[in-house]
């Protein structure tokens, strides 16, 4: 199989290029792109990308398969790749690139960082514990999963053209995670730092975030609820 | 929170809803304009002008005028803070952004002026 690599040193190289490594698939197996991945470092040990569990749950391995943003260590070339087709590498995009399929993601974490992704709760801790209802807590289902591979946000054009100031879906998403959360008791002044016309409302509702989601989250579906706390605080 | 100052009302809870609100009115007074002209399929001149003469439809095309104008202020100012960055145009970005869009409420506003003078004057 032919895997089509993006290959890009700033420090040394003026522009990018993909490089084509021929890799041999054993026979009757259908391996994960990561695997693919490692028998082409295999033949050129200086190609550069992020990985560290292999099973989807640490979300460093998020690069563009094919188009596509994906983590490659839970795509099955089978799905990335239609029969007779070369396998395409490229880093996640819209954020500047460290070194072939590894970027700088410092600021998706900036992000991430402004939405105060922390229990806020300024009355007495009890003695042991704050208690949440079933119900409470079946709120944040579909929202704590999300592990921050950033493929939803570097999947997103308003991400590309404002990655400073609109906050992105998996940001977002974790906004509305302590929005939803019932132990929570900022929600007033968390929804005050959202109300301007980049954090929540670039949105366009187009759900690229949506059709990446490795872990099969609904950043949308979250943004929505965002708009709605927003409406019923501002109306 | 970001920080902005030269969209339509500097909240962006109260720009998404007037950019709602406005599409539906805009969409409204397409229908009404659209039906009227299949309901009178000889229109002439005096018909048309005294449709425009009664008190209903000038309250309705000036709130249409408005916004119309308000549409596209919002319209307007998210194109140019998506397309118009630093990205785009380097250095001079901001320069071109705001002239764009002080460019924008100009024409904006000679259309809502020139608007009010035709519905509303002699």
């Amino acid at each position: 199989m032919l895997v089509s690599i993006y290959r890009y040193n700033p420090e040394t190289d003026d522009k990018p290029a993909m490089q084509d490594i021929e890799v041999e698939i054993p026979a009757g197996k259908d391996l994960m792109v990561l695997d693919v991945l490692a028998l082409a470092k295999e033949k050129d040990p200086s190609v550069a990308y992020r990985r560290s569990c292999r099973e989807g749950v640490c979300g460093s391995d998020g690069m563009n398969i094919n188009g596509t943003n994906g983590l490659a260590c839970i795509t099955p070339i089978s799905e990335a790749v239609k029969p007779g087709q070369k396998l395409v590498l490229r880093p996640l995009p819209g954020l500047p690139v460290i070194r072939d399929l590894v970027v700088d993601l410092a600021i998706f974490y900036k992000q991430f960082e402004k939405v105060k992704p922390f229990l806020i709760n300024d009355e007495p801790a009890p003695a042991i514990e704050r208690l949440q209802s079933p119900e409470d807590r079946a709120k944040l289902d579909g929202l704590y999963e999300c592990i921050l591979c950033a493929c939803c946000s570097t999947n997103c054009p308003s991400f590309w053209w404002n990655p400073d100031k609109f906050i992105g879906p998996a940001g977002l998403l974790q906004a509305y995670r302590f929005l939803a959360d019932s132990r929570d008791t900022a929600a007033a002044e968390r929804l005050a730092d959202l109300d301007d016309p980049f954090s929540v409302f670039r949105c366009r509702g187009i759900m690229n975030c949506v059709a990446v989601c490795p872990k099969g989250l609904n950043p949308t579906r979250a943004i929505g609820h965002i708009r709605s706390m927003l409406i019923s605080q501002g109306t | 929170m970001v920080t902005s100052v030269t969209n339509l009302s500097r909240s962006g809870l109260s720009d998404w809803i007037i950019q709602r609100v406005s599409a539906v009115l805009l969409a409204a007074y397409t229908l009404c304009i659209l039906g009227n002209l299949l309901m009178n399929p000889d229109l002439d001149y005096q018909s048309w002008r005294a449709l425009f003469d009664s008190n209903v439809m000038r309250v309705f095309s000036l709130i249409t005028l408005a916004a119309l104008c308000a549409h596209a202020w919002i319209g307007m100012w998210i194109v140019s803070t998506d397309y118009m960055t630093s990205l785009q145009f380097g250095k001079a970005a901001t320069f071109i952004r705001l002239i764009f869009q002080v460019g924008i409420v100009l024409i904006v506003a000679v259309y809502l002026i020139w608007g009010i003078q035709i519905f509303w004057g002699n």
